[in-house]
């Protein structure tokens, strides 16, 4: 019976947890300024839920339950750094906000697209814009962002806690830019988003639960952005342009576990469904008349899914979209795919002409797909020796066995 | 919050600029200086005599020790600052951005303490 309660409840704390943890943190910090005050009375808040849910039994409203608990605690707190003086007008402010909205309503305030925001904020250094995103709206431990970010936990801990003081100390604000600005702010959101997702989506097989969860906590994010800013074309582009890579996931290994390349997998194997929402989405977006890199990155997969209905992806397209990308972006990696596009369109030369334009770019020398798609141009185009030197390259720069091995086999076909 | 607007720039370019150079410069702070004071946020600033003039002090074994120059020699120096008082990060970034310093030089935004 103990038991049953224990378990009843430890499953309505991580609903709660699940559903409610970043618009908890949100609200908490966008009042007091504080990321980490906040998380840290939040987690007491938990804590306390887990000891007193089992004796009382789990509340009515157990969001502000915890948000009367973590309130508490933020003033307690508040109260030790403070003295009594200037503490008490600041505190029965921050107090009575809180009251007020537990009280009148038990809806909660949404501020996670603020929050978002903030951690995306251009004062605080753009490689922690993802990891902050991932503990402050998803409850993420430094741990877990760490590993999925190959970097020692010691390490993304530290740099955490310093972002977060920055926030406070710097007076990084706690709001949705005004629209003269929001598009640029925008811009560093969605990025994150996308950082988060493909960490997790580079793992293909699939077997580091922690890195998948990624990917699918990228779309949740995405999802959510959408949901608050749903007149955004590129927050819609990118929720597409995830879908759509999500669909793919099972189809880019065989039975076998072995790499199979976009142009190879079998259609059967994509998921139909994310893939009628990512076009939908991908209409909606285009609807609203203002282009951008994630709707166009977005367009070129709905250009390779064509291929489910007519036997071959539309290339034409894709160099068109490769060309209006490589204009907004000026990535070397955008012009290793347009000249990829080219010789679909054009003929291998074309495309190797294309390379050729790229050999200088230093960004692509020890870049393996730059290696693999020259490779497989000059193997088409009957240069069996050159082909062979560079799919050598390309094999020496890749870190996935399952896609070494593939490469080793396309270079021993050679050969024959 | 209070904000400092450290402003650094090349010093020697600047003492090499042409009159009107100088002229267009100074009018261009004498502007932003007003907008600051029209918006209510400014608390001061001023601008700073060049490093040539700068001594620098240091107490080490109850002995002053007073050297000629600045703190650091850099490429870019101090030149002068504003403190502001304005809600947030991003209003002080906006008013770092139109300080004429910016355009050639780095404008440094820095919380302070509050006391």
């Amino acid at each position: 019976m103990a038991e049953e309660i224990g378990e009843k409840v430890r499953t309505a704390a991580e609903g709660v947890a699940r559903t409610s943890y970043g618009k908890l943190i949100a609200f908490l910090a966008a009042l007091t300024g504080n990321v980490a005050a906040a998380e840290d009375a939040l987690s007491e808040a938990f804590a306390a839920a887990l000891t007193d849910w089992p004796v009382k039994g789990v509340p009515d409203t157990p969001e502000a339950w915890l948000m009367t608990v973590a309130r508490r605690r933020i003033i307690d707190g508040a109260r030790q750094r403070r003295t009594a003086a200037e503490a008490s007008d600041h505190l029965r402010l921050i107090a009575e906000e809180i009251e007020s909205s537990v009280s009148t309503e038990h809806e909660i305030p949404d501020n996670r697209l603020a929050l978002m925001f903030a951690c995306a904020h251009p004062a605080i250094d753009s490689a922690l814009h993802a990891p902050l995103i991932l503990q402050t709206i998803l409850g993420f431990d430094a741990a877990t962002i760490a590993s999925a970010f190959l970097v020692a936990p010691s390490t993304m801990g530290q740099r955490l806690v310093r972002a977060k003081s920055k926030m406070k100390d710097a007076g990084i604000p706690f709001r949705v830019p005004d629209a003269s600005e929001l598009r640029e702010r925008l811009d560093a959101v969605l990025a994150a988003i996308y950082a988060a997702f493909a960490e997790g989506w580079s793992d293909p097989v699939g077997t580091e639960a922690r890195r998948r969860n990624l990917a699918a906590e990228g779309i949740w994010l995405g999802r959510l952005v959408v949901s608050l800013l749903p007149e955004e074309p590129e927050a819609l582009g990118l929720l597409a342009l995830m879908l759509h890579a999500e669909a793919r996931r099972g189809a880019r290994r065989d039975d076998d576990g072995n790499y199979v390349p976009l142009a190879e997998q079998d259609t059967e194997r994509w998921d139909a469904l994310l893939i009628s929402e990512a076009e939908t989405l991908l209409l909606r977006a285009s609807r609203l008349g203002k282009i951008g890199r994630y709707q166009l990155e977005a367009a070129v997969q709905s250009a390779h899914v064509v291929r489910r209905r007519t036997g071959s992806a539309d290339w034409a397209a894709i160099e068109k979209l490769y060309d209006a990308l490589f204009d907004l972006t000026h990535s070397p990696v955008v012009a290793l795919n347009r000249s990829i596009a080219i010789a679909e369109v054009e003929g291998a030369e074309a495309g190797l002409a294309a390379l050729d334009a790229l050999a200088a770019e230093p960004r692509l020398v020890q870049y393996q797909p730059y290696w693999a798609a020259r490779a497989g141009l000059l193997a088409r185009a009957g240069r069996a020796d050159a082909a062979h030197t560079a799919y050598a390259r390309a094999i020496g720069l890749e870190t996935d066995p399952a896609v070494r091995r593939f490469l080793q086999q396309r270079q021993a076909v050679l050969r024959h | 919050m209070n904000y400092m607007l450290l402003i650094y720039g090349n010093e020697a370019n600047m003492l090499s600029a042409s009159k009107e150079t100088v002229t267009q410069t100074l009018a261009a702070y004498s502007a932003y200086t007003e907008a600051l004071k029209q918006a209510g946020v400014l608390v001061g600033g001023n601008r700073l005599r060049p490093t040539s003039s700068a001594s620098s002090v240091r107490v080490g074994n109850g002995k002053t020790q007073v050297l000629d120059g600045p703190y650091a020699e850099t490429k870019e120096q101090l030149a002068g600052y504003y403190m502001i008082n304005v809600p947030d990060l991003d209003n002080a970034l906006s008013w770092a951005a139109r300080c004429p310093g910016a355009e050639r030089g780095t404008i440094e935004v820095r919380p302070l303490w509050e006391m």
